[in-house]
């Protein structure tokens, strides 16, 4: 580990573990943080990295080792622990109630006697001392993520924090609002405040950090000083070797207008515009990425494709191999399968949506076939069974047995069974959201071949992702979201990362209701 | 025609124990706890006062009872009774986690049998012809009127004929009302019922706040309870007398949008639906009607609660996790 | 020395039946202890009082077994509502329904068509009665999502008081308040004494019931939807399944058997109505299929245990001459323990010494 000579530690941890049931989330860590910097925690999905920041923000308890702060072993129990000890986490999920003030929420939990006016004074000279911009009396609701954003780093800062968490801030933001993030960040650093920021993404752990400490499977690795060190080593730190993404992709063969979308345009509940004006086609045999910041209107596309979503105008039309046509919108998912229209879709969501997580995985094969089967009335549990026992033999999932609920596997086994199940029945479309998210890699493979396979076929995929390498290396063409409308659609082969970075985010009229942070 | 300054203090009076009831389940409410035990406890509260008035008055002598100790042994009784029906639903629910209607629903059987059991012996240990027991000496204490009530005219009749639970109710509903919206309890309780994780994470102890809650809840509704027997019951206590009052004090909480100080009016709206049918003509031949006038308050809680779930505004939802239990380590 | 709880992942059926069952001992010794203080009697004589009231003759043994009928076809008809996560605590109303419209049937046809006429009106109309009280909620829930545990609940009292209109309007005789045995002498609407044993009756109707319930959940397609509905309504929309649709269809047919119960009640039973002919087994019912964990099977045990409870409580009433309401404590503390040991099923807990070092 690093030694800073000149720097006085702030937080130590020492010999962490933490277990949930038989996985093993941290093992023996080591990390110390010094004061006045901003450390980057770097890992993989599932390296243990948020495990970690929550037990020295207590909301777990770990099972061997110390925190050690300003000197002193400290007992983090609760949130509020770490509170009286400046240690403040912003998490990835916020934890804001909806109905409150941004003002209540910052002074939720609080002792003494309830100020409103008082506090809104303080907590006014905090956003000002470092340049946060929000309205205090503003209902969680009715906030943009980025102004919620804002609110859960005020939140700590009026806690009095000096060492910060920030678990994947910028995942929900645009650059702008990423920009502003970091500038703030810059703000307190210099006020002596420490920042630990967890993240994935490469660029940002060079644009803001002084150093750098990598995770890999509950391991604490090695840590570094950002300067000193690039992506390559970053990466093959992270990942444990050097990898070269090679993901196959075959030729489109006989390629044939499938689904044509034209000038969708999707509202959610409260009005918002989701989708605007979104064209395109996707062809049989082909994978189309679909690329964006999260949040940028992929679920309600895919959601309005399978019938889900309420769509507000635009069409979207099926094409049968032999040239007939079907209008799917304003129609119910049943009523898409009646017209013979066969259409799969893995959800973002896998056991919120995709699957039952109480139900064995049998009875999640039902999920799709109950209605078939020759009696009107009774369920055929035969061939979901024996389905089941298919998928799990042919994509090696790891389970007790088919009777088992798949809440209690993992995540990788659960979304080779979403996906077995989805290309069961021999789509002609398969629509996936974040397919591979969370998935280890070699689980990921294994979905980029099946997906593969079923391009072979002649399936037409829609694949909606976030790692850009991914994108370029298994799409045939890149659809590119950005604030719901269409920035733009380039050919996988010839794509470049930085366009595509540069296409996610260069929607001219980007400002919605203001940017904050 | 209607005579309203008759009407009026019998309404009142039907209000204070769905008042007491209401503002009892609203508190328990808003830590996220739908508690339906409420008819139990407020049968252990009413049972509970009874009780120690029964031996009091057993005890002293009729003539020669302490106005102070009269009504503060069943207060106290009742109070304590209630209680520990509180503590009851928090062990189980908060603690143990278990389904809070299911339990709810057990509190209320136990609560309602218990009441009765003990009312039923109380009854034979008087050995009183009819089956009910008369505690007219504490009753009357806890009936006396404000000064004035008698003299005052209308004036008078409508806002001073009560005895002092029926302004407790009222003064008790205005400071929930108060320490809901402009305390820091209040927000933190709040923030419970809302989204305990957030809660939590911001240092709030979700079980105490759970815990006090809902046994305050359940003392104030079990002061209804004590209300309903020792004031509007002349002290009389009969089986299965308090009825449904309990459950409509569970409607009335919906009724008022989980605002006590609506509950002021809207339990007094109530009492006078529920009687109602005494007012309405019916003519003589026709008692049965009576029967369905008595459906009044029923059917507009129905209507209340289908127009409030209509309009789906967001200041009038309920607390978001209500019915749900808290487990931190839920993952 | 601290605790920590964590959530099982994992229990036998079996080690989870031996928790209920330490439970349901346990309660049963405080409840002995309770019933001691109360009656100064020993604590064997009391359960056997307990089983004598229940067990006691073949009439005894009959009636107990009746009123377990009753009870059950009444659970088995919230079941499916709860399995879909609708807390239908309307099953009084929609019994007390079923019981108004057969009552109806036999008092306004007894002299106008036949015997058998009158029973099978009576038959179609209480299932009919008892299926729209349970659409008129299911209905507010799928068109606004109106919360049912409140507007079934006020269904209800609407049910009583409605049959409370009726008793009047056909008392007899007049002014009595109550209406009496229905068609005592010609016995018209009567329904039929299987055997000769006018017992049975309910109870075969309770088993048909029992078994079609377990098939309609477990094997059929309706059952599956109403499983998915309950688990997440999330998915249920995405593999297009109507969820509104679920919501009604299943909230009639349980509507419909609460219906049945109250056919059974006032024609087979009681030949008389009521408000308070249902004596609130529409919330002993939730209790009975919640502790059944919706185990239509299952529920033939829980029914069971709280009748023979609450049969055996009145014995011990009647015997030591206390309150009928006794049976209530009773039946209140056996709930509460096993509501509460469901807890050491889902969770268990770990002893954490101050050093921070786990043991089991």
């Amino acid at each position: 580990m690093i030694k800073l000579e000149k720097k006085e530690i702030a937080v130590s941890l020492r010999g962490i573990t933490k277990k949930f049931g038989k996985v093993v989330a941290n093992n023996d860590v080591n990390l110390d943080v010094y004061k006045g910097e901003i450390l980057s925690l770097l890992g993989e999905n599932g390296s243990g990295k948020t495990t970690l920041m929550n037990m020295l923000s207590g909301i777990y308890f770990p099972d061997e080792g110390q925190i050690i702060v300003n000197g002193k072993e400290a007992v983090i129990k609760s949130p509020r622990d770490a509170f009286e000890l400046g240690i403040g986490m912003v998490h990835q999920h916020f934890k804001l109630i909806d109905v409150f003030t941004a003002t209540q929420n910052i002074i939720l939990g609080l002792d003494g006697k309830l100020n409103i006016k008082g506090a809104k004074k303080e907590i006014q000279r905090i956003c000002d001392k470092y340049g946060f911009d929000i309205n205090l009396d503003k209902k969680i609701y009715d906030m943009s993520v980025s102004e919620k954003q804002t609110v859960e780093i005020v939140k700590v800062l009026y806690r009095g924090a000096n060492i910060l968490v920030l678990d994947e801030p910028t995942a929900v933001l645009t650059p702008q609002e990423t920009e502003k993030l970091f500038k703030v960040m810059r703000n307190m650093k210099s006020d002596g405040k420490s920042i630990i920021i967890i993240t994935h993404k490469l660029h940002e752990v060079e644009a803001i950090s002084d150093r750098v400490a990598v995770l890999r499977q509950g391991e604490y690795i090695d840590d570094m000083i950002t300067s000193e060190t690039n992506a390559q080593e970053m990466t093959d730190m992270m990942v444990g070797h050097a990898v070269t993404l090679n993901i196959d992709r075959p030729e489109p063969k006989n390629s044939n207008k499938r689904i044509e979308v034209k000038n969708l345009t999707v509202l959610d509940e409260e009005g918002v515009t989701k989708l605007k004006d979104v064209s395109f086609e996707v062809n049989s045999g082909e994978v189309l990425g679909i690329a964006g910041i999260s949040g940028c209107g992929q679920k309600e596309l895919l959601k309005a494709i399978a019938g889900l979503e309420k769509v507000e105008s635009g069409s979207i039309t099926y094409i049968h191999k032999d040239g007939r046509t079907e209008e799917l919108l304003g129609l119910k998912p049943r009523q898409i399968s009646e017209l013979g229209v066969k259409l799969s879709f893995v959800p973002e969501d896998r056991l919120g949506m995709g699957l039952v997580g109480n139900m064995n995985l049998a009875d999640n094969m039902m999920l799709r076939s109950y209605r078939k089967g020759k009696s009107r009335f009774f369920t055929d549990k035969k061939t979901p069974r024996t389905l089941a026992e298919n998928i799990v033999e042919k994509l090696q999932v790891v389970t007790p047995s088919i009777d088992t609920p798949v809440r209690k596997l993992s995540g990788g086994n659960v979304q080779k069974i979403l996906v077995g199940r989805e290309i069961a029945s021999g789509p002609k479309v398969l629509m996936t959201a974040y397919a591979v998210r969370g998935l280890d890699i070699n689980s990921s493979y294994t979905i980029y071949d099946l997906i593969n396979k079923q391009k072979e076929k002649g399936t037409a995929v829609i694949f909606v992702g976030e790692d850009l390498d991914v994108l370029i290396e298994l799409c045939d063409r890149i659809l590119v979201l950005c604030d719901g409308e269409v920035s733009g659609i380039v050919e996988g082969r010839n794509a470049d990362k930085n366009e595509l970075g540069m296409m996610m985010t260069s929607n001219h009229n980007t400002s919605k209701g203001g940017v904050t942070v | 025609m209607l005579d309203l300054v008759a009407f009026i203090p019998r309404a009142v009076q039907q209000g204070i124990p769905l008042l007491f009831g209401s503002t009892g389940e609203t508190i328990t409410e808003k830590s996220g706890n739908l508690n339906l035990g409420i008819p139990g406890v407020m049968y252990v509260g009413a049972i509970s006062g009874v009780i120690g008035a029964f031996f009091y008055e057993q005890g002293a002598g009729a003539d020669n009872m302490n106005a102070f100790l009269a009504i503060l042994i069943p207060l106290m009784c009742s109070l304590l009774g209630s209680l520990l029906m509180g503590l009851l639903y928090c062990f189980l629910t908060v603690t143990l986690r278990s389904n809070q209607n299911v339990t709810g629903l057990a509190m209320t059987t136990f609560g309602i049998g218990f009441g009765n059991f003990f009312g039923g012996s109380l009854i034979k240990l008087a050995g009183a012809d009819v089956p009910s027991i008369s505690l007219s000496a504490t009753s009357a204490y806890f009936s006396h009127t404000l000064p004035g009530a008698s003299s005052t005219g209308w004036f008078g009749k409508i806002f001073l004929s009560y005895g002092f639970l029926a302004y407790a109710a009222i003064i008790i509903s205005l400071i929930a009302a108060y320490v809901l919206r402009h305390t820091r309890t209040g927000l933190h309780l709040r923030a419970v019922g809302e989204n305990p994780a957030t809660a939590d994470a911001a240092g709030i102890n979700v079980t105490r706040y759970k815990y006090v809650s809902t046994c305050l809840g359940c003392m104030i509704a079990g002061l209804g309870g004590l209300y309903y027997v020792m004031d509007y019951a002349c002290g009389v206590w009969s089986n299965d007398a308090f009825g449904d009052r309990g459950w409509l004090a569970i409607a009335l909480v919906i009724f008022t949008i989980w605002k006590p100080d609506l509950g002021i009016f809207s339990s007094i709206l109530f009492g006078g639906l529920y009687i109602l049918y005494l007012y309405l003509p019916s003519g003589m031949d026709h008692a049965e009607y009576k029967e369905l006038y008595k459906m009044i308050p029923y059917v507009v809680t129905l209507v209340v609660l289908v127009i409030t779930s209509m309009r789906n505004k967001r200041e009038n939802q309920p607390p978001k996790s209500l019915g749900t239990n808290y487990f931190r380590e839920e993952r | 020395m601290s605790f920590h709880v964590s959530k099982r992942s994992d229990i036998t059926t079996s080690k989870a039946w031996i928790i209920r069952i330490i439970a349901i001992v346990a309660a049963l010794v405080v409840c002995g202890i309770v019933t001691t203080i109360c009656t100064g009697d020993n604590p064997i004589s009391i359960f056997t009082t307990i089983f004598q009231g229940a067990f006691g003759s073949q009439r005894k043994t009959f009636i107990t077994l009746q009123y377990v009928a009753i009870l059950l076809i009444i659970s088995l008809a919230l079941t499916p509502a709860f399995k879909m996560q609708f807390w239908n605590i309307g099953g009084e109303g929609q019994v007390l329904m079923g019981g108004l419209a057969s009552a109806a049937c036999m008092i306004t046809l007894a002299d106008k068509v036949p015997n058998a006429v009158v029973i099978i009106l009576m038959i179609i109309s209480s299932i009919l009665a008892g299926a729209i009280w349970g659409l008129i909620p299911a209905l507010f829930k799928a068109l606004w999502n109106t919360n049912e545990t409140l507007s079934t609940l006020m269904m209800n009292y609407i049910a009583t008081q409605l049959v409370a209109y009726f008793v009047i309007v056909w008392e007899v005789p007049k002014g009595s308040g109550k209406i009496g045995i229905i068609n005592q002498d010609s016995n018209v609407g009567w329904l039929i004494n299987v055997a000769g044993n006018k017992y049975l009756l309910s109870i075969i109707v309770a088993v048909v019931i029992t078994i079609g319930m377990f098939i309609y959940l477990k094997y059929t397609k309706h059952g599956y939807e109403i499983s998915v509905v309950g688990e997440s309504q999330n998915t249920a929309r995405y593999v297009g399944i109507n969820v509104e649709k679920v919501i009604i269809r299943t909230m009639i047919l349980s509507g419909a058997i609460c219906g049945i119960a109250g056919l059974l009640l006032v024609g087979g039973v009681n030949h008389t109505i009521t408000t308070t002919i249902s004596d609130g087994q529409g919330f002993t019912g939730v209790m009975v299929s919640w502790l059944a964990k919706f185990n239509p099977i299952t529920m033939i045990f829980t029914s069971l245990l709280i009748i023979f409870m609450d049969r055996g409580a009145s014995e011990i009433s009647t015997a030591f001459e206390l309150n009928q309401s006794f049976a209530d404590i009773l039946t209140g503390i056996i709930l509460f323990f096993i509501i509460g040991c469901e807890f050491f099923i889902r969770y268990q807990i770990s002893f954490v010494k101050a050093n921070g070092k786990e043991e089991a």
